[in-house]
């Protein structure tokens, strides 16, 4: 009971504040409307007992991701700007791409076997994704990091070019 | 099964309790702390005539910005102007969660021993920003959106250090959980200030420029930027940015207690009695620092943090991970 009233209103904030991202006018509340949504993912987490990737969810995401955004729409001339598009003349096309795309994911969601596991979650989860992480996901974990190398050292060589 | 009903009410009380209680403590008592020993560096007096030697100096600063009228300008974002000090105020309030203040018996004094203790914190530390950045957008004034930005530039920066300081504890303790932090640490020479000194130096150092005081006070440089940020903002809502502030300065230095300096732990008195000296004296340091010090330059705080605080801090948990390994 108290965890179907959590659900829906986690998932209400999360939903009322997408919208605004993806339908404000004014890019820095778009921007700020990611705040309320993705501590609203973050309370969904708490509530699948997941809290450790609750904790780096508000830490990356709420924390650094939009600090970012935030900090690149202020430093880019006209990004203050309050009149801002977000729809273009595409809307009966875009609506047609995510309605199948919607449609398509309910039809995964209700078709596939969802395991209901019965067993107990270790008390403490983070040394558990910690030894995953370097035994059976290392490939993942290190073509990850590898990305994210050459990210940033791309983002220096651009950087540099300016100059 | 949980009780929910029992859990939320538990929730509401602890939080009105705690925020009552540090709203007064922490800021109010910081800033009387805050301008006494300002005044006793710099050979003054400090706040002297309200009360017995100005303690009541603060009490009457909160009423008279009580009754001070709230102003909007009209060409500010109102919505966001008005939530931004809510969010500074209640992120800076909500790091106290994970806080354990001492043991009653058995029990220990912590609103939620959370497991994930440290990244808690270390997120809600972030989430200050957000309410930095909005207020200093919102306030549609250039000085404002200018503390704004040096705000969130110095914050990213020095998130990385605080994170690999915290990752360090963690590493050491063997649990991310503030509590169990504590327990792992023993007497005066066990405390892990010794253990984890460069970790120990790397967090005061970050947690500095993350509660935004002098060296680190560009975001509010009084000279260049008027006040920065909260330059528009007006009787109550600028009281909830430096009450949000000294929350978190003191969240921070009860952090450093708790990691660093053992805790409650200590012989004689009682554990409390030994929180609050110690989170005092780390206090005391911030103070101390906040009066001596010149403030930074922008390009040489950026530097600090990414040539020095950061590789040192990778350094040094290799090296933590080296001993614990071997």
């Amino acid at each position: 009971m108290g965890q179907l009233a959590a659900f829906i209103i986690l998932s209400a904030i999360t939903l009322v504040a997408t919208v605004v991202v993806v339908g404000s006018g004014n890019i820095v509340r778009s921007a700020l409307s990611l705040v309320p949504a993705f501590l609203g993912i973050t309370g969904i987490y708490i509530l699948l007992q997941a809290e450790f990737v609750a904790g780096i969810q508000v830490l990356i995401y709420a924390g650094a991701i939009t600090v970012l955004i935030l900090f690149v729409i202020m430093l880019t001339e006209h990004g203050t700007g309050v009149r801002f598009r977000q729809v273009n003349e595409q809307v009966p096309l875009g609506m047609i791409a995510a309605g199948a795309l919607g449609a398509f994911l309910i039809a995964t969601f209700l078709t596939t076997p969802w395991p209901m596991a019965t067993g107990s979650l270790p008390p403490y989860t983070a040394s558990q994704i910690g030894t995953t992480f370097m035994t059976n996901m290392i490939l993942v974990f290190e073509v990850t990091s590898l990305v994210l190398l050459v990210a940033l050292i791309g983002a220096i060589v651009i950087a540099r070019r300016e100059r | 099964m949980v009780n929910w009903p029992l859990e939320i009410l538990k929730a509401f009380a602890l939080a009105a309790l705690m925020f009552t209680f540090l709203a007064i403590v922490a800021a109010m008592f910081g800033v009387l702390l805050e301008r006494k020993i300002g005044g006793w560096i710099q050979s003054r007096l400090g706040p002297k005539h309200i009360g017995p030697q100005g303690l009541l100096q603060t009490l009457a600063d909160t009423i008279k910005l009580l009754q001070k009228e709230h102003i909007t300008p009209r060409a500010v974002d109102a919505a966001i102007f008005n939530t931004a000090p809510l969010i500074v105020a209640v992120a800076g309030l909500m790091s106290w969660i994970v806080i354990p203040f001492g043991t009653l018996g058995q029990r220990v004094l912590v609103v939620r021993d959370l497991n994930i203790g440290l990244v808690f914190f270390a997120g809600m530390a972030s989430m200050t920003v957000i309410g930095i950045l909005a207020g200093g957008w919102s306030s549609n004034n250039k000085y404002s959106l200018l503390g704004g930005l040096r705000s969130a530039s110095q914050m990213v920066s020095y998130e990385l250090p605080l994170g690999l300081a915290l990752v360090a504890v963690a590493m050491e303790a063997g649990t991310l959980s503030t509590v169990g932090i504590v327990q792992a640490q023993g007497g005066w020479l066990g405390s892990l200030a010794f253990r984890q000194f460069p970790a120990f130096v790397i967090f005061l150092v970050a947690a500095t420029a993350e509660v935004n005081r002098l060296p680190f006070d560009l975001p509010e440089a009084e000279s260049e930027l008027v006040a920065g940020y909260f330059s528009e903002y007006t009787g109550m809502r600028f009281a909830l940015f430096q009450l949000g502030e000294y929350a978190e300065m003191f969240a921070m230095a009860a952090m450093a207690t708790t990691l660093f300096l053992g805790g409650w732990k200590g012989p004689f008195l009682p554990p409390l009695v030994w929180f609050l000296i110690k989170m005092y004296a780390v206090v005391f340091l911030f103070m101390w620092v906040r009066w001596t010090y010149p403030r930074y330059r922008l390009d040489q705080l950026l530097n600090l943090s990414w040539k020095v605080l950061l590789p040192a801090g990778l350094i040094w948990i290799l090296i933590t991970g080296y001993r614990i390994t071997f």
